[in-house]
């Protein structure tokens, strides 16, 4: 008897919402913005879907509908995973602690 | 080429990464390695995507070049952007990531081969029901994520938008999704394909539009985790590890900060859903406001009163972003600190437009973050301390969430300002909050209201100190 691989997949998804159950609670409630910000930039991992779609076209033809479709999501993700992991470092450098404040 | 075996690994670690990315977020001092462990996540994910498609053609650099304009549209804006402006980005990005999500799989959906799920027309069953999710969680988190931008940025009010039979409606187009997602998967129809993203797109918009400004921090968050949801369902359609790992996570972590704010507020997650919350207190409030006696002081008072007390305890709220007070604010506190006072901040779970917006323009403004509290931990001291500062807060003050179960706030943990020895409430008029309810508060003995835009009046008072 074989196990369908989509049982793996959904052991690793159903794993992983506990793993994120139990990791987002320990996020201190004064970095929830930046939180927002980069599970924002890391679900942009979507990227490589696309950039298997955007390169799906052959060497004659690298546009059709499907491939434009596909490099139309890098673009928008590559927007996310840029503006999502920079936007996280700037706000992060901001958080600092009481003393050693030189002004 | 790498073998499917190496990658799939490759994949795992980088989700093993967005784990430690996000477990970095536990103190302010691990959290810029976590960021920098995502930052490798990602790089990780794309370079082993590109060795295992194995395709280095004219279409490789292309896809070159759309990273390269996406990247740096993403960079300018990332520098560019102020702070006070965090719940738009947010909520423009969610839209990306559902729209992104929705290319994809209108992608795979023509394109089969390229994934490996079978030909167009027959599309492998288990793919295409993991693609029609996806595609259609997506196109909620694109719709209702650009209704939530335009409404954070004030290009759409942010006051609820009802209409009769509101509800019924969405129901019945909840209900046709699922339909339509059926009928897709045993007619492999193209046309009904567009009819559910159009559907979707429809919904989103509609889910999105009865919820009030005020309720933002629930609406945020509830995107952030469909937006994960939505990158899994790809990530199912795609076999890809990482997809699926980070769509959960992702997920889940939206939907522990929506059940965060909504407790913050007291209210059910369909509650704050199902909307028109604001809408219908309005008229209630206005008819029954009776002439109350306030005392309201200028900037020479407040300055008086903080520099005879020995603490003082700071409660911002939305109106100081507006403001753009928090620069003033902080002056203010180093003034108060060089006479010796005592100054901490009090943060309630939905001060603000997001999760954790106060604590991020505080720290814009040099405050250090162990100066900022959250409300359990400093609910307590408000007892003990001199003055509270109230900027740009009011319904998480209100004393009436304590007192009064006819109220429509009434069980929502709010910060105890009124056990102060004197409250100073900074605000531009006696006008009820978002709730539509008055503030007890206003009129207590020891309070003095000081009328006046939030950073005038800071910076007025610093002058005075």
């Amino acid at each position: 008897m074989e196990i369908d691989p989509l049982i793996f997949r959904l052991s690793i998804f159903i794993l992983s919402i506990f793993v994120g159950y139990y990791v987002v609670w320990s996020v201190t409630p004064s970095l929830h913005t930046p939180l927002m910000s980069v599970t924002n930039a890391i679900s942009s991992v979507i990227i490589v879907g696309a950039i298997i779609a955007g390169l799906s076209g052959n060497s004659d033809s690298v546009f059709n509908t499907s491939s434009i479709f596909g490099f139309l999501a890098i673009a928008l993700a590559a927007i996310n995973i840029f503006g999502g992991f920079l936007v996280t470092q700037r706000m992060l450098a901001m958080y600092k602690k009481k003393k050693k404040e030189k002004k | 080429m790498i073998s499917a075996n190496l990658s799939a690994i490759f994949y795992l670690v980088s989700g093993v990464l967005f784990i430690l990315a996000l477990r970095g977020l536990s103190s302010p001092e691990t959290s810029r390695q976590g960021n920098f462990f995502g930052i490798l996540g990602m790089i990780i994910a794309v370079t082993v995507t590109f060795l295992s498609t194995g395709n280095f053609s004219s279409g490789f650099v292309y896809v070159l070049i759309f990273i390269l304009v996406g990247g740096s549209i993403g960079a300018f804006i990332a520098y560019r952007i102020p702070m006070t402006a965090m719940p738009e980005l947010v909520a423009g990005f969610h839209s990306l990531v559902g729209l992104a999500a929705v290319f994809v799989a209108i992608s795979a959906f023509l394109n089969p081969e390229a994934f490996n799920l079978g030909k167009p027309g027959s599309i492998k069953l288990g793919s295409l029901i993991e693609m029609s999710i996806g595609a259609a969680v997506g196109a909620i988190t694109f719709s209702g994520s650009v209704i939530a931008f335009l409404k954070l940025q004030g290009i759409m009010s942010g006051s609820p938008i009802t209409f009769k039979g509101q509800h019924p409606l969405n129901a019945i187009i909840l209900i046709s999704i699922i339909i339509l997602i059926y009928l897709l998967c045993s007619t492999q129809s193209s046309n009904l394909f567009w009819i559910l993203l159009a559907v979707s797109f429809l919904i989103g918009f509609l889910l999105i539009i009865p919820i009030g400004g005020a309720d933002m921090p629930v609406v945020i968050s509830m995107l952030n985790s469909y937006s994960g949801w939505a990158a899994a369902g790809i990530g199912f359609t795609l076999e890809n590890t990482a997809l699926i790992i980070t769509g959960a996570l992702v997920g889940s972590s939206g939907a522990i900060l929506s059940y965060i704010m909504c407790k913050g507020m007291n209210r059910s997650f369909f509650n704050v859903i199902l909307g028109g919350f604001g809408a219908t207190d309005e008229k209630s409030s206005s008819s029954s406001k009776e002439q109350r006696p306030v005392k309201s002081g200028n900037a020479d008072d407040a300055a008086f009163l903080m520099k005879n007390a020995s603490s003082v305890i700071i409660v911002p709220g939305y109106g100081m972003a507006v403001a753009q007070a928090q620069h003033a604010l902080r002056e203010m506190v180093d003034t108060l600190k060089k006479n010796d006072i005592k100054v901490s901040y009090a943060i309630h779970p939905v001060a603000g437009r997001m999760p954790g917006h106060m604590n991020v323009l505080l720290a814009e403004a040099n405050v250090p973050y162990d100066e900022v509290f959250e409300l359990e931990e400093i609910n307590n001291d408000f007892a003990n301390a001199d003055v509270a500062f109230v900027i740009g807060a009011n319904d998480v003050t209100n004393p009436v969430a304590k007192t009064d179960p006819q109220s429509p706030i009434y069980g929502m943990p709010v910060l105890d300002v009124e056990k102060c020895k004197s409250v100073l409430f900074v605000k531009r008029s006696l006008s009820p909050g978002y709730a539509g309810i008055d503030n007890d508060l206003f009129y207590k003995e020891n309070t003095l209201m000081l009328f006046a835009d939030a950073k005038k009046m800071t910076e007025d008072i610093t002058k005075n100190l």
